[in-house]
């Protein structure tokens, strides 16, 4: 059998006009079954992700695969959102109720077909994202990622948070797009390329002026240091994320972040050797690492409480770019795809009976031992608590700051590990201490009780066995570097 | 493979419980299997033998050179045994619990569980991330089933255990990273191995953050204050537990990974360790003198006995550091009674103010015997495990270096040390007086004696106690051969 690498974005593509045009002519029957089977077709291509040709590995002058990779940082990316996408779709089935409320069309079932459809190109965009190492690809892939979650944070269009949410996503969102683009004229202005392995060729050469491309560069961090979250680009996240539907904000907090930092990877590739690059990265990431946390500490609403946390967890994988350990990096990702999507799928569960606030999770060990458990997995690993994932993800990125002897981040970063067991433990405080306010266990249905055991267990093994994460990015050492 | 099953017992009993098997039956079984494994242990194990012994290996990561592997020298074993006395009398002394009877077994046996990884790990991952498996049931059992301000306790312990053990992590990644790449090893074996690669000017900077972290998790002065705030809101069976084992961890780690790893590091800093665990021995001691609460008092005290563990490992000779392993398990043993007594009084009488209390021991006479028996050994008296303990760290740091014409830092840090055995005397015996003699207190009434069933851990650590207060040579010929290796060099 022969795939080659792009007819996997292709299929999932094909696969979302599939879903899109019978959602159109098959309006009697339940539309979650078009989720269902975006779940199953998304399954199909993780499957066939693992039967790949071999694809050139030196990238081509011209043609196709000179903006288009294969490399294993790629196909592991391309899995990293396929299984991203199925997390989330599981998510939606169990939040159709709330889109239906909000959105008060005049037949039961309207709109939710493109609730389940929107994902499936969002998916589409992020693999092409993760193949793309010219910069107008990378442009093409952000816009198409980007113009869908447009869509998907202001969904819910009579709820006055999400159409708040879409507005300040929409509007910051197409700022930090003109930021990009008028980055990327500036490097083309001055290297003459827009081919990621060429630009960096062209920098090396003394001919060629460093400011302007540097200038450039800034430019381009702006957009990147906006889609992941950086501070000083993180003022949209509380609110985007407290407003938008909630699987939306996990596929936010988790795709977006992670297609942002492999982009950021390959796109920093070229000017780590100047040291100014070095020093403000450092910046930012120290900014982001305080930001959050502090600003994580007094929160009281579980979705904005995650939306610090994320920015917090930016901080992170900052320090990881910074120490160039992109092994560390991608781990983390995994572990954080993990923990970040299994506090959102509790959270969407008991949002549905009570509310988001940490108040409302009062007393569910006892209402639900499950659903508290679940959570408590999730809070520990997002902690950094051993034997699970985040823990093997913290040990690794600071392994890597303490062998570049970063002091200053690794100084902050105790302060920071500290808060985050705070604000974390909070939520298990209110779950297994305080009395419920209701005795009635919280429903969950039988596709999300499933996505969070493979989740729980997913973060208990990675915790305890790493390697396999490991070893599907053994060849790719050399793209990102490596400081075992 | 023993020793895989002492680890896994208690592990395997908590996720039994926690699926919704009997509780205490259960964890009864769990804890007394563990105790008999490590029994086994005890017996098949050779003392004379240096280095350790059964091994068992399992390959976690080979990219990132993780194994879980496990094995035991005279120290472990020590600590094991420990452990393994402490989690069962814990078990054992649950008395009723009303809500979320499950969780608190299951929450016990995970701290013990983490304990006992712990000790018998011989890699650093492990060894680690095992001492971390207590934090959430710490977290839960002061939270959920606390007495007094347990909010604040359980809040308290949890960050500082949290930043201290994160500090830790940076240490050991630091003392990881401080040999060249070939020889970096996770393996403890490993590491002892290739520790003269150590460059000594690096070995300053390691050992400090060692010291914090490890500082932090033992209630080193100034970072003790959350531990007497804990251990009086803390559950009788999880104070038991916590003071008696886990914060032995913090001390085992010194013993075993900075002292022999980075000596110059450890000489280097031995100065400012001795002010600082003077604190521990008269400062925190002359606050225990003070407390009006007596479970407050025995958290206080605990933090002070530290102090001379401490002194042991600070003293640089091998009679100080060998006492210093002998004092960690009879304190261990001590410690772990005091509380379960507190405990049971708390339940009978309602309340810890030692004003309110008094002729307890014509009520409560076998609990009252138990009582000042523990009250002796934690003083020091001869014929408890203590004393020799004690005297063999007190004796070991005025070795250091002694000369009849000028006392140095060692000798001064002595005497002050023998003080406090005066103000160990103080308050014990006081509280020991307002509890047991006198009128009886106002508002009680009807107390009875401990429960019949209790008598056998209380008897247990008594037992125990004595045994190793009159024959403390079983223990020291345990720990002689991993002394021994550390101090090779120096004589």
């Amino acid at each position: 059998m022969i795939i080659v690498a792009p007819s996997l974005e292709i299929a999932v593509l094909v696969l979302g006009v599939l879903v899109l045009l019978f959602e159109t002519f098959a309006d009697q029957i339940d539309k979650r079954t078009f989720a269902f089977t975006a779940m199953l077709g998304l399954a199909v291509v993780l499957v066939a992700s693992f039967f790949l040709s071999p694809s050139p590995t030196e990238p081509a002058d011209a043609g196709f695969w000179s903006f288009y990779t294969a490399d294993p940082l790629a196909i592991f990316f391309k899995r990293f959102a396929l299984v991203t996408t199925i997390l989330v779709l599981a998510m939606m089935v169990d939040y159709a109720p709330v889109v239906r409320n909000s959105i008060h069309a005049a037949a039961p079932q309207s709109g939710l077909g493109e609730f389940f459809a929107l994902p499936i190109f969002t998916c589409a965009g992020l693999m092409w994202m993760a193949s793309a190492i010219d910069f107008v690809m990378i442009f093409v892939s952000l816009e198409m990622v980007t113009i869908s979650f447009y869509v998907l944070v202001a969904f819910m269009r009579r709820n006055s948070g999400s159409l708040e949410a879409g507005v300040k996503y929409l509007i910051l969102s197409a700022l930090s797009t003109g930021f990009l683009v008028y980055g990327i004229t500036w490097i083309f202005g001055v290297t003459g390329e827009t081919n990621l392995a060429r630009v960096s060729a062209a920098l090396v050469n003394p001919a060629v002026e460093t400011g302007p491309a540097l200038f450039g560069m800034l430019l381009v961090l702006v957009a990147l240091g906006f889609k992941i979250a950086a501070v000083p680009f993180q003022i949209w996240v509380p609110d985007v994320y407290q407003g938008a539907p909630t699987p939306v904000t996990a596929y936010l907090s988790v795709g977006s972040k992670a297609a942002g930092f492999v982009v950021l990877l390959r796109v920093l590739q070229p000017f780590l050797v100047m040291p100014q690059m070095g020093r403000l990265l450092v910046l930012v990431a120290l900014g982001t690492l305080i930001y959050g946390n502090l600003a994580a500490l007094p929160q009281t609403n579980l979705k904005r409480l995650l939306a610090y946390s994320s920015i917090a967890h930016a901080g992170y994988l900052l320090i990881g770019v910074v120490c160039l350990a992109g092994e560390a990096v991608v781990f983390y990702l995994v572990a954080y795809l993990l923990m970040t999507l299994l506090s959102f799928a509790v959270l969407v569960a008991v949002a549905k009976q009570t509310g988001e606030n940490i108040e409302d999770f009062n007393g569910l060990a006892k209402r639900s031992p499950f659903l508290a458990f679940a959570m408590l997995i999730a809070m520990a690993s997002l902690a950094g608590l051993p034997f699970t994932a985040g823990f093997l993800g913290k040990f690794y990125i600071f392994n890597a700051a303490i062998a570049r002897q970063q002091t200053m981040l690794i100084v902050v970063g105790v302060i920071t590990v500290t808060c985050g067991f705070y604000y974390y433990f909070k939520v298990v405080r209110a779950m297994y201490w305080e009395a419920p306010a209701g005795d009635d266990a919280v429903p969950v249905s039988g596709v999300s009780r499933v996505a969070m055991i493979a989740m729980m267990t997913g973060i208990i093994f990675l915790g305890i066995y790493p390697q396999p994460i490991v070893n599907s990015l053994r060849p790719t050492a050399a793209v990102v570097g490596s400081t075992r | 493979m023993t020793l895989l099953f002492v680890v896994l017992f208690p592990l395997a009993a908590a996720v039994a419980i926690l699926l919704g098997a009997p509780a205490r039956k259960t964890a009864l079984w769990g804890a007394g299997a563990t105790l008999g494994a490590t029994l086994l242990l005890y017996f098949g194990f050779e003392t004379d033998q240096p280095g350790y012994q059964m091994v068992t290996s399992f390959p976690v990561s080979a990219d990132w050179k993780i194994n879980f592997t496990l094995g035991v020298d005279g120290l472990s074993l020590m600590l094991l045994l420990l452990t393994a006395l402490v989690t069962f009398a814990a078990v054992w002394f649950t008395g009723e619990i009303a809500e979320h009877r499950n969780a608190f077994y299951a929450c016990l046996l995970f701290i013990g569980a983490g304990a006992m990884g712990a000790f018998a790990s011989l890699d650093l991952f492990f060894f680690y991330a095992f001492h971390e498996l207590a934090l959430i049931p710490t977290f839960l059992l002061i939270g959920i089933w606390g007495t007094g301000n347990r909010q604040l306790a359980a809040w308290k312990i949890t960050i500082y255990l949290a930043t201290g053990s994160f500090i830790l992590l940076l240490g050991l990644i630091m003392l990881y990273r401080a040999v060249p790449e070939a020889a970096r090893s996770f393996d403890f074996r490993v590491m002892q191995k290739s520790a003269v690669l150590i460059p000594a000017s690096a070995q300053g900077n390691i050992f400090l953050v060692l010291l914090v972290g490890f500082g932090i998790l033992v209630s080193l002065f100034p970072f003790h204050t959350w531990a007497p705030e804990a251990y009086a809101s803390a559950p009788a069976p999880a104070a038991m537990l916590h003071a008696g084992v886990l914060k032995k961890f913090g001390l085992y780690g010194l013993l075993r990974l900075a002292l022999p790893l980075l000596p110059a590091g450890a000489q280097q800093y031995n100065t400012l360790l001795i002010y600082l665990l003077l604190g521990n021995i008269i400062y925190v001691g002359l606050v225990t003198i003070a407390q009006k609460r007596l479970d407050w008092m025995l958290g206080y005290s605990s933090v002070m006995h530290m102090g001379y563990i401490f002194l042991g490992i600070a003293s640089g000779t091998m009679l100080g550091t060998t006492g210093a392993a002998v004092l960690i398990f009879a304190h261990g043993i001590s410690i772990a009674l005091l509380f379960a007594l507190a405990g049971e009084i708390r339940q009978r009488t309602g309340t810890l103010v030692l004003e309110d209390l008094g002729g307890l021991g014509k009520l409560m006479p076998r609990a009252g015997l138990a009582f000042g028996l523990a009250a002796f050994a934690s003083i020091g008296l001869p014929g408890f495990a203590n004393f020799a303990g004690e005297v063999m760290v007190l004796f070991g740091t005025f070795r250091n270096g002694a000369n009849p014409e000028r006392f140095r830092i060692y000798q001064i840090a002595t005497v002050l040390g023998l003080w406090g055995i005066v103000i160990s005397a103080v308050y014990m015996l006081r509280a020991y007086r307002t509890v047991f003699m006198g009128a009886l207190g106002e508002s009680l009434g009807a107390v009875t004696d401990v429960r019949r069933s209790l008598r056998v851990p209380i008897g247990l650590l008594v037992a125990i106690t004595i045994w190793f207060g009159f024959f403390p040579q079983s223990f020291v010929r345990m720990v002689t051969p991993t002394f021994k290796s550390y101090f090779a060099s120096k004589q």
